[in-house]
C-alpha cells in the first residue's frame, strides 16, 4: 500500500521527491478516515510556505481538515482537476489524487519525514491508541 | 419494537408550484379609496404581463394543508427525545411563548420614547442584571443575535482592551476540543489562531498551553465543559497563566447548561464568555434562528461593550446609553433579538437559583445515565467522567461494516432524532449524545431500548442497518453526490 518511493509525515500526507521538486497529496489511511472527498480547497501557486503551514483543506462527508505543508517552499503547481473531480482523491490517493507541488526550499527537511515502514509502523501504533 | 412516533398522515406533499394551478383565489380586497385606473399608465406596456404560466393560485385552506402537512415531516423537540450533542436541544417551556405574545411587547417599537418604554427597557436591564450575577461577571451585552456572533463580539472587546493597553497581539490559542466556530471567530478579528492538542484526558495539556504562551498571544479560547463534555479540571491554573501572559481568558459558554447554578465562571478567572441563550435559557432553537448570544465580561472590558446600553437616569428612569467613547460600537440592530431575550428572562425567574442548579444536575444525571446503560454495547475513547453529554464512536460495531452513520440513519426507523455524529473531529467516528435536563427517565429508557436494539443489530443484521432508514418518507440520500454536484434551484415540471 505505501510505497518506499515515497516519504510520509504523521499528518498523513505523503511527497515524492524529482529534482528539488515534491508532489504532494494525503495517504490512503487519510482519505479512507475522511470517508467520500466533496471539495479540494488547493493552494495558491505563487503561495510560499513554511513546513506546518495550512496549505489547503479537504471536505468530506464528514468533516472539512486541513491539509499541511510537508516541506517548506513555494507552491508552483495546484492539481486543479480536483476542483472538478475531488473524488480523485479516495479513487488515487497516491496518484492521481496529487494535491500540489512545491519547490523545495530546505532539502533537510526531508530527514525529518517518515520512511514507508516507518509510516506504517505510526498507522500501528496509532490504531493501539 | 413498536414504532415510537410516527405522523399520522404521510402525503408525498407537491410543492406549491406543482399544485394544479387555477382561478381559486380566496383573497377579498377592500373597497377602493383612491381614484382607479389602468395599468398602463403607471407602467411601460412592455413591463406587463396577463398570466404568469405554472403560478400558483390556491384558496386558504389548501395553503393552510400544505403548510401543516410539510410540518408533519419535521421531528422536534414537542414530538420526543433530540439528543444533539453540542447543540442543546432542550424543551422550550410554553409559558416564554405566552409572556413573550404579550401584545404591549409584541407592539412596542425600537425607536419609541423612552419614556414609553421603560418596561422593556426594565427587561433589558433585569436580564442583564441576572446574567451578570449567574455567571459572576462585571458587565454584559444583549446585543449579539447568535453564539457565534458573540465569540465575535467576545474578541473585538479583547483586541479593544489590548490595543489600548498597547498592542492588540497577533495569535489565539485554541484547544483542538474547542467548538468549530472558535477558529473562525479569531480569524474574522484578524488574529491568527494556533491549536493546542489535548492531554489523555481530552483537557488542555499545561506543559502544552506553557510552550506557546508568548507575547503575542491575545487570548486562550477554550470550551467548558469541552467537546467531550469533560470540565477542565486545571482551569484556575490556565487561568492564572494566561493572566500572567498578559493575555485574556475566553470561555465559550455554549456549553454553561452542564454548571450553570453549581459554579460561576467569573470565580475561575474567566475573562469574557458568551452564552447562548437558545440553550442554555430555553429559548427557541434551530431552522437558522433566531438566536441571541450575549457577552459577559470583566471589569477591564466593560467601557468596550457595544452601545446602547440600558442605564438610570437620576430620577430612576431608564434610558439608552450612547455615550460610551471606548465602545467598539453597535453589533446588532437596536438591540438584539428583543423576543428571545424576554424569554430567557422568563425562564431564569420561573427557575429561580435553585432551579437553575437543578438543570444543571438534571443535565448531568441524564447524559450520565445514558453513559452508564450504553457503555456496554458502544465504544468510549475517553473513560474520563463527562458532565452534560457523552461522545461514543462506532469502534465496537466498524468490524461487522456498521458506521456511525448507519446507526444515525437507523434512529430515523425508530423514531428517534439522531446524535450529533463525526464531531467532535478528537474523537474519530464520534456519535455524540446530549438528552438534556428535559427528559424523564420513560424517555431516556426507551432511547436506551432502541440503542441497544441498533447495537444487537449491528451484531446480527448489518445490513438492517447499512439499508437504514426504510420506515421513513426518504431512504437515505446520496450526501456524497449532494455536496459534490448541488441544485440549489427548483428546475420546476410545469410550462417555463
Amino acid at each position: 500500500m505505501y510505497s518506499d518511493d515515497y516519504l510520509y509525515t504523521k499528518e498523513h500526507e505523503w511527497v515524492r521527491v524529482e529534482n528539488g521538486e515534491v508532489t504532494m497529496g494525503i495517504t490512503h489511511h487519510a482519505q479512507e478516515e475522511l470517508g467520500d472527498i466533496v471539495f479540494v480547497e488547493l493552494p495558491e501557486v505563487g503561495k510560499v510556505l513554511a513546513a506546518g503551514d495550512t496549505l489547503g483543506s479537504i471536505e468530506s462527508v464528514k468533516a472539512v481538515s486541513d491539509v499541511y505543508a510537508p516541506v517548506s517552499g513555494e507552491v508552483i503547481v495546484a492539481n486543479d482537476l480536483l476542483t472538478d473531480k475531488p473524488e480523485l482523491i479516495n479513487q488515487e490517493p497516491h496518484g492521481g489524487g496529487w494535491i500540489a507541488k512545491i519547490r523545495l526550499s530546505e532539502k533537510s527537511e526531508l530527514d525529518g519525514l517518515l520512511s514507508a515502514d516507518d509510516y506504517e509502523a505510526y498507522l500501528g501504533e496509532e490504531k493501539k491508541h | 419494537m413498536t414504532q415510537r412516533v410516527r405522523n399520522t398522515i404521510s402525503i408525498d406533499e407537491k410543492l406549491l408550484f406543482e399544485q394544479a394551478p387555477g382561478n381559486r383565489s380566496s383573497c377579498d380586497f377592500p373597497p377602493l379609496d383612491v381614484p382607479s385606473g389602468e395599468m398602463t399608465d403607471y407602467l411601460p406596456a412592455a413591463l406587463l404581463r396577463d398570466d404568469i404560466p405554472g403560478f400558483p393560485e390556491l384558496n386558504e385552506v389548501e395553503v393552510v394543508r400544505h403548510y401543516t402537512r410539510l410540518s408533519t415531516y419535521n421531528y422536534n423537540v414537542d414530538l420526543g427525545l433530540y439528543p444533539l450533542g453540542s447543540c442543546t436541544m432542550k424543551y422550550n417551556p410554553k409559558i416564554n411563548e405566552k409572556l413573550a405574545r404579550i401584545p404591549a411587547f409584541v407592539q412596542a417599537h425600537p425607536l419609541q420614547l423612552h419614556e414609553n418604554t421603560q418596561g422593556c427597557l426594565k427587561v433589558l436591564q433585569k436580564l442583564a442584571d441576572l446574567l451578570v450575577k449567574i455567571t459572576g461577571m462585571d458587565g454584559v451585552t444583549l446585543q449579539p443575535l447568535a453564539g457565534a456572533h458573540g465569540e465575535l463580539t467576545g474578541m473585538m472587546l479583547i483586541r479593544a482592551a489590548l490595543t489600548a493597553r498597547g498592542n492588540p497581539r497577533r495569535k489565539v490559542l485554541i484547544p483542538d476540543s474547542a467548538h468549530g466556530t472558535n477558529p473562525a471567530s479569531a480569524v474574522l478579528c484578524g488574529y491568527t489562531t494556533v491549536t493546542l492538542k489535548s492531554d489523555a484526558s481530552g483537557c488542555i495539556d499545561l506543559d502544552e498551553l506553557r510552550r506557546h504562551l508568548d507575547p503575542d498571544v491575545a487570548c486562550l479560547m477554550m470550551t467548558v465543559p469541552n467537546t467531550l463534555g469533560v470540565f477542565e479540571k486545571n482551569i484556575q491554573e490556565v487561568a492564572r497563566l494566561v493572566h500572567a501572559n498578559g493575555s485574556f481568558l475566553y470561555m465559550d459558554g455554549a456549553n454553561f447548561n452542564a454548571f450553570i447554578g453549581v459554579a460561576r465562571p467569573g470565580d475561575m478567572g474567566v475573562d469574557v464568555m458568551h452564552l447562548n441563550l437558545h440553550k442554555t435559557f430555553s429559548t427557541p432553537h434551530g431552522g437558522g434562528g433566531p438566536g441571541a448570544g450575549p457577552v459577559v465580561v470583566v471589569k477591564e472590558l466593560v467601557p468596550f461593550l457595544p452601545v446602547p446600553v440600558v442605564a438610570t437616569r437620576p430620577d430612576g428612569n431608564l434610558f439608552l446609553d450612547y455615550n460610551r467613547p471606548q465602545s467598539i460600537g453597535r453589533v446588532a440592530a437596536f438591540y438584539g433579538n428583543f423576543g428571545v431575550l424576554l424569554r430567557a428572562l422568563a425562564y431564569i425567574l420561573r427557575e429561580g437559583s435553585d432551579g437553575l442548579r437543578q438543570v444543571a444536575e438534571n443535565a448531568v444525571l441524564n447524559a450520565n445515565y445514558i453513559r452508564h446503560h450504553l457503555s456496554r454495547d458502544f465504544h468510549l475513547e475517553y473513560q474520563q467522567p463527562t458532565l452534560h453529554e457523552v461522545v461514543f464512536d462506532d469502534k465496537n460495531q466498524a468490524e461487522a461494516g456498521v458506521h456511525t452513520m448507519d446507526m444515525a440513519k437507523r434512529l430515523l426507523d425508530l423514531g428517534f432524532h439522531p446524535p450529533t455524529v463525526y464531531f467532535p473531529l478528537i474523537v474519530p467516528n464520534a456519535i455524540m449524545i446530549e438528552p438534556t435536563e428535559s427528559e424523564s427517565k420513560a424517555e431516556l429508557d426507551a432511547f436506551i431500548d432502541t440503542m441497544r436494539q441498533i447495537a444487537r443489530e449491528a451484531r446480527e443484521a448489518p445490513k438492517l442497518l447499512q439499508d437504514a432508514p426504510q420506515d421513513i418518507r426518504n431512504t437515505r440520500f446520496d450526501e456524497t453526490l449532494a455536496a459534490r454536484k448541488p441544485v440549489l434551484t427548483w428546475k420546476g415540471t410545469g410550462p417555463a
